[in-house]
């Protein structure tokens, strides 16, 4: 059996044991099996290829063919215990409202980006002064799925925008042990390739709105 | 109940007419009962000991309870003989199917052509509506008579995929997981519009008699004809019919009159004449009103999800087909939608063809393959082997 993938070990350890879990972006529901089979999660997934539907289906798993950008409205709130975003974040039409409906669905999110402020990449546009074709970021401009990519620090500042908790980071990189980190640190902006959280809402941020909406009309 | 013995072969088959006592009517939502009923079955395969392998398929419109196996009139193979066998997403070595005739049906379950115990002729017109809750009510008495408690799967297509979705909604105990293929959760203006005018058809047609034909010892087999023409052209995308026959002529130039020049309206004529063979005027009546009267989300306050609020232990599998009209993947979307809505694991699928509608009848690759998938990943949820 082919090694577990980097990312795929560590979304393994942030998960709880029996969870309810929603992948959205399942492709062939490689990740949905992992976590049925060592976690006992009851799992969904969404895939938008139908191949990939295929595959989860042959797998015995729930896969929906759908789309992240339009399909997550129709989730009754708080339905998971966790909704699982794996590197497509930056592929959707609009990533914000999808990570706010994430946290609506769910009580945490894993979530994993790509770095546009990594070393190789500033480099890449500095030297070359092209777009980067890096190991996390492989496509040519004109064909990249990647249309809203953003730095660590672009991330943790939406985070903070939508009221989001930081639970967790990690930071992937091809061949090496994922490293946990504080993504608020400048220097990993420059050293993270990918980074991996587990968020959450902040609790009180919800109450604090009502109460203020409550004060001020 | 009178029960043929198991056809040696290489499918255990067995079946016949389930015949209820007059005090256990069947009890219909417009307020009549029926009695007394008679359920004609098939099953293929045995009953486990735990008696958690069965399976019950539902048939569509003109279907009947000839799933697998040669129909008595037409001699065709059964309607899904693709999906039943040895090795297929049904397989009688491992599970009991069983198919129900629907109440209104012409094939040996009560219908408007069965006798009126009353009258001591045939009910015709006098018939109650029936709707597709009340098919769904009488499969549950034939399950129960049979001393099945749990249904492995419910399966259908179209009309049937119609009655798994109600079978969700009115008896979820009794089920462990559902398919739901090429259906709605309700029908359609244009549904109702295309069955409006087969309707017609055959009350147009004056051998009808105003429903009381076979008193009468005539057939409107003119009327019942066109309006399966027309419904059969819902069946098929207008794509599948270009390619099949495109312009083509029966025969070599044009008869400047009006027999059918075009091999589509041969095909289509065909297909009238020998749908009447094999199918009750009447029956048509009735079993399209009860599809035009379906609507899941109207029995339950206007909201889909709430049909589904205590089915959440069931695992469903929804497919559709691309190139299908009469019940569009929107129609599927809505309902994996509500199931969503309302907590059940769902599983949905939109298979690329362009065959139509009736692309759930044919060999397709990916349809067997999601069937496939899925009953056996239920199976071995439900401790089958």
């Amino acid at each position: 059996m082919s090694a577990v993938r980097e990312d795929f070990r560590e979304i393994l350890s942030l998960v709880r044991p029996g969870a309810r879990v929603l992948d959205v972006g399942c492709e062939d529901g490689a990740l949905l099996e992992l976590l049925t089979r060592d976690k006992g999660v009851d799992g969904q997934g969404l895939e938008i290829s139908p191949e990939g539907v295929a595959a989860c289906l042959a797998r015995g798993l729930a896969v929906v063919q759908g789309d992240g950008d339009r399909d997550l409205d129709h989730f009754p709130t708080r339905a998971f215990d966790y909704a699982i975003l794996s590197k497509t974040l930056q592929q959707m039409r609009e990533p914000r409202h999808v990570l706010s409906e994430l946290l609506r669905i769910a009580d945490q999110a894993v979530v994993s980006v790509p770095n546009f402020g990594h070393w190789r990449v500033r480099w890449a546009l500095l030297s070359r002064g092209r777009m980067p074709e890096t190991g996390a970021l492989p496509e040519p401009w004109w064909s990249t799925p990647n249309i809203h990519l953003c730095t660590l620090r672009d991330f943790t500042t939406l985070c903070d925008d939508l009221g989001l908790r930081i639970d967790a980071c990690m930071s992937l990189a091809d061949g090496k042990p994922a490293r946990s980190i504080d993504p608020r640190q400048p220097i990993e902006n420059w050293r993270a390739e990918t980074a991996l959280f587990l968020l959450s809402r902040k609790i009180d941020a919800g109450v604090v709105a009502a109460a203020k909406s409550d004060l001020f009309g | 109940m009178t029960a043929q013995a198991p056809i040696s072969g290489e499918i255990e088959r067995s079946g016949g007419t389930w015949r209820f006592a007059a005090n256990q009517p069947l009890r219909l939502d417009s307020g009549a009962t029926l009695a007394p009923l008679e359920v004609a079955y098939e099953t293929y395969g045995a009953l486990n000991a735990q008696k958690t392998n069965a399976v019950l398929v539902c048939h569509a419109l003109t279907g009947d309870q000839h799933l697998a196996s040669n129909h008595p009139i037409t001699g065709k193979p059964g309607w899904w003989d693709l999906y039943v066998g040895p090795g297929r997403p049904l397989d009688p070595a491992r599970h009991f199917i069983i198919c129900t005739n629907v109440v209104g049906g012409c094939m040996g379950t009560t219908g408007p052509a069965s006798t009126d115990p009353r009258s001591g002729a045939a009910y015709g017109l006098t018939f109650p509506v029936i709707t597709i809750a009340d098919m769904v009510r009488a499969q549950a008495m034939l399950i129960e008579a049979m001393g099945i408690e749990t249904l492995f799967a419910a399966v259908g297509g179209s009309m049937g995929g119609m009655q798994v979705l109600q079978w969700a909604a009115d008896y979820p105990e009794k089920l462990f997981s559902a398919v739901c293929i090429a259906a709605a959760a309700r029908h359609s203006a244009q549904n109702i519009a295309f069955h409006e005018v087969g309707r017609q058809a055959i009350m147009a047609d004056p051998n009808w008699c105003g429903g009381a034909y076979l008193a009468a010892g005539l057939r409107p087999d003119k009327g019942l004809a066109v309006a399966r023409m027309a419904a059969h052209i819902t069946y098929l995308s207008e794509s599948a019919l270009q390619r099949k026959f495109g312009r083509e002529l029966q025969r070599d130039g044009l008869s400047w009159g009006f027999d059918a020049d075009f091999q589509v309206e041969s095909y289509l004529r065909h297909q009238g004449a020998s749908f009447v063979d094999r199918f009750d005027a009447n029956s048509y009546l009735y079993i399209t009103r009860a599809l035009d009267y379906f609507d899941l989300a109207g029995q339950h306050g206007g909201v889909l999800a709430n049909a589904f609020q205590r089915a959440r232990h069931v695992k469903f599998c929804v497919l559709s087909f691309s190139s299908d009209w009469l019940y569009p993947t929107s129609e599927s979307r809505d309902v994996v939608r509500a199931l969503n809505g309302a907590g059940c694991r769902a599983s949905f699928a939109e298979i690329e063809t362009d065959k139509g509608h009736d692309a759930f009848f044919l060999d397709d690759p990916q349809l067997h393959q999601t069937l496939h998938g899925f009953l056996a990943a239920q199976a071995q949820a439900r401790g089958l082997a």
